[in-house]
């Protein structure tokens, strides 16, 4: 293989333009998914873009879905920088839901947005010590958060499922879900605040969460870059051994991250429950959190590489679901096989065209810099 | 006596539960021991019980069906080496990814192919496989003690279950008795000393990938088209990370391995025993929380209240030729 000189690889080549090849190969890869179901690849993709911009309530599907897939994403990229694989956010976000939901409905007395910040931390804090057994486990016996992570996924929806059928489910209902939070604690919705301006539209789940996305991404982007945990934490991932020559501790570090990771999922369910449901429906992280790991490895474990690529997952989500109505071969089954091939692509074949890319930019560059 | 024969149908499940873990750990095994981290096996596992479950329904012999999902947990295995030998890319993640695409393609594909529920077809007699019974299992049978062992625990099993614990000692043999083995674990241990000796590092990785391969899909085969007689969504449901667990905690090495392979089965057959029944003292224990039992074992086994598990000494680092 080529090597190049790291240093004199502009930003957008390593950063925009190997990332948009190996993404047009997967979707290349995913079309021929397509194909093989018997379904009209060129087609799909016109619906997809229909689905998710085509109309006005479409888009805010788009962007409910991208909310949820910052915060899965921030959350395997604040574990990732610590090396570590955090593939417990499903669990994580399912746990972090009994959070919002035990908060908002013990402290109903309390003003609704004193309420609402109870809940965002509630979120947080469950989904965090979800995270905190693995985290433990890993840093002081070694038994790796892969293995742990999905086990705690299995555990937690057996909990979760255990918990909606026999102890808080609503009686009044057949379904696996709670009651219903009260009216007023519901997160103000995109309809409602388009009904200010005297836009009429139709009901979509988007709501003010969005804004929470954001800055939990901001949060994140001043933690790992901005403070001495974030600092050290990078450090611990980067190279142990040297991180203990300097007096940090991994122990410390890597429950940190993990738990700051498990309290990101967590977040999802303010989305979820306050939001979207109102209570707690069985199975409402339906795979968030594993999409969360093909957008942070996407978008580079940054904020500003995980927004688009949350985007880009909405988009894929929303525009999905228009194809699987249209399309009855394809069910949303192919739209988590097209997750695969992204992260296929975009994270372990990162290496696959980059010495090439990478090469022949520089070489054009030399050649002007002579020229 | 209704006490020994309870006994003999738990043993009994036991085995044929621990099946396709004893599959899977044995494949991870190869791997591992080669220095390359395999939490696909889930996938691989997920992806062979498709294959030859659709296979065995289109071609009408499950052997052929077998064959097929050897072909493509190769395949996959191939990709896992392509990307994480060749290519160095992580190799976590690239078992991430496979693990992803395969629960979603097998799902679309089955539901493309035969309706939304995302199921293939049930398999008749000819498409499936069989128990086998035993020579002389039912005369036998009267006998006490030896009838019992005979011909109700270790008589009417799948072939799989048969093949499966005929695999451990043969994988100790290949590991641990043969110049192929001693190489394989070099790789795994210290890949430079290897290649110092003249031994190609990554051919040695894909053999040992290409082995894992052919044993996972057995696991899968056995879940399709042995104990179930089609292919249902997401089948394996974290197996390949029990039996991943199985290995971790039986240290990489065949025999601890299977021990730790029972020892889950032992637990998912007692599960499924508990369901229902009033225990003293604590009642019925809810359903969901027993099922839950494997997975918290998985957690306390890799807790490793019986010492530190340390892991092949290369394992996880791409190998790169010094120049």
């Amino acid at each position: 293989m080529a090597t190049v000189d790291k240093s004199k690889v502009p930003w957008w080549v390593s950063n925009l333009i190997v990332p948009l090849v190996n993404l047009t190969l997967a979707l290349f890869v995913s079309g021929i998914f397509i194909f093989i179901a018997g379904e009209n690849p060129y087609e799909a993709v016109r619906l997809i873009i229909y689905g998710s911009f085509g109309y006005i309530e479409g888009f805010a599907y788009t962007l409910y879905y991208t909310t949820n897939f910052i915060f899965t994403g921030l959350a395997f990229a604040v574990a990732f920088h610590c090396r570590l694989f955090n593939i417990g956010g499903e669990g994580q976000a399912y746990i972090g839901g009994l959070g919002v939901f035990l908060v908002a409905i013990n402290f109903s007395f309390l003003p609704v947005p004193i309420v609402w910040l109870l809940s965002i931390a509630g979120a947080f804090a469950f989904g965090a010590a979800w995270a905190f057994i693995p985290a433990y486990l890993q840093a002081t016996r070694g038994s790796h958060v892969v293995i742990t992570t999905i086990m705690f996924n299995f555990i937690a929806a057996s909990l979760m499922v255990f918990l909606l059928v026999d102890v808080i489910r609503d009686t009044a209902q057949m379904g696996p879900h709670t009651v219903a939070l009260p009216k007023e604690q519901w997160l103000p919705n995109f309809k409602d605040f388009a009904a200010l301006f005297g836009i009429k539209i139709r009901y979509s789940p988007l709501n003010i969460s969005f804004l929470l996305a954001i800055a939990a991404s901001v949060f994140v982007w001043f933690l790992v870059w901005k403070t001495r945990w974030g600092y050290e934490m990078r450090a611990v991932g980067h190279n142990t051994q040297a991180a203990i020559y300097a007096g940090i501790s991994p122990y410390k570090n890597i429950i940190i991250a993990m738990c700051i990771s498990g309290g990101l999922a967590g977040l999802l369910a303010v989305n979820e429950v306050l939001g979207v449901h109102h209570k707690i429906v069985a199975g409402f992280p339906a795979g968030y959190g594993f999409t969360g790991i093909a957008v942070a490895l996407m978008g580079r474990n940054h904020p500003i590489g995980i927004f688009p690529a949350a985007f880009l997952f909405g988009i894929l989500y929303q525009g999905g679901s228009e194809v699987t109505f249209d399309m009855p071969n394809i069910t949303r089954y192919m739209f988590v096989a097209v997750q695969g091939v992204i992260i296929l692509f975009s994270g372990a074949l990162e290496n696959l065209f980059r010495p090439q890319i990478e090469n022949f930019f520089v070489n054009r560059l030399n050649l002007k810099a002579k020229a | 006596m209704e006490f020994l024969s309870d006994i003999a149908s738990l043993i009994n499940s036991t085995l044929r539960i621990s099946t396709p873990l004893v599959f899977a750990a044995m494949a991870g095994i190869f791997a591992e021991r080669s220095g390359v981290i395999d939490f696909s096996l889930e996938g691989k596992m997920l992806m062979a019980a498709f294959v030859a479950a659709v296979g065995s329904y289109f071609l009408g012999n499950p052997w052929l069906g077998l064959l097929l999902a050897i072909i493509a947990c190769v395949s996959l295995s191939m990709l896992h080496g392509f990307a994480s030998v060749t290519y160095k890319g992580d190799q976590v993640v690239s078992c991430v990814a496979i693990n992803i695409l395969i629960i979603g393609l097998t799902t679309a594909l089955a539901a493309a192919w035969f309706g939304q529920a995302g199921l293939t077809p049930t398999l008749n007699e000819d498409q499936r496989f069989l128990e086998v019974t035993l020579p002389f299992a039912d005369s036998l049978r009267d006998i006490p003690i030896v009838g019992i062992i005979y011909s109700d625990i270790l008589s009417g099993h799948y072939v799989f279950v048969y093949l499966a614990y005929l695999t451990v000692p043969l994988v100790f043999w290949v590991v641990f008795k043969t110049s192929f083995g001693l190489r394989l674990r070099a790789v795994g241990e210290n890949p430079s000393a290897v290649d110092t000796a003249g031994i190609n590092v990554f051919s040695m990785r894909y053999k040992a990938l290409a082995i894992n391969g052919v044993l996972i899909a057995f696991a899968g085969a056995h879940l399709s088209t042995a104990v179930n007689a089609n292919f249902f969504r997401e089948m394996s449901a974290g197996r390949g990370y029990l039996a991943l667990a199985a290995m971790i905690f039986g240290k990489w090495h065949p025999k601890t391995a299977l021990i730790a392979c029972l020892l889950f089965g032992f637990t998912d057959a007692l599960q499924i025993r508990l369901q229902g029944v009033e225990l003293p003292a604590i009642g019925e224990i809810p359903v969901q929380l027993i099922q839950a039992l494997p997975y918290v074992l998985t957690v306390v086994l890799l807790a490793g209240f019986v010492g530190k598990a340390i892991a092949p000494n290369a394992i996880g680092q791409p190998y790169i030729k010094e120049r």
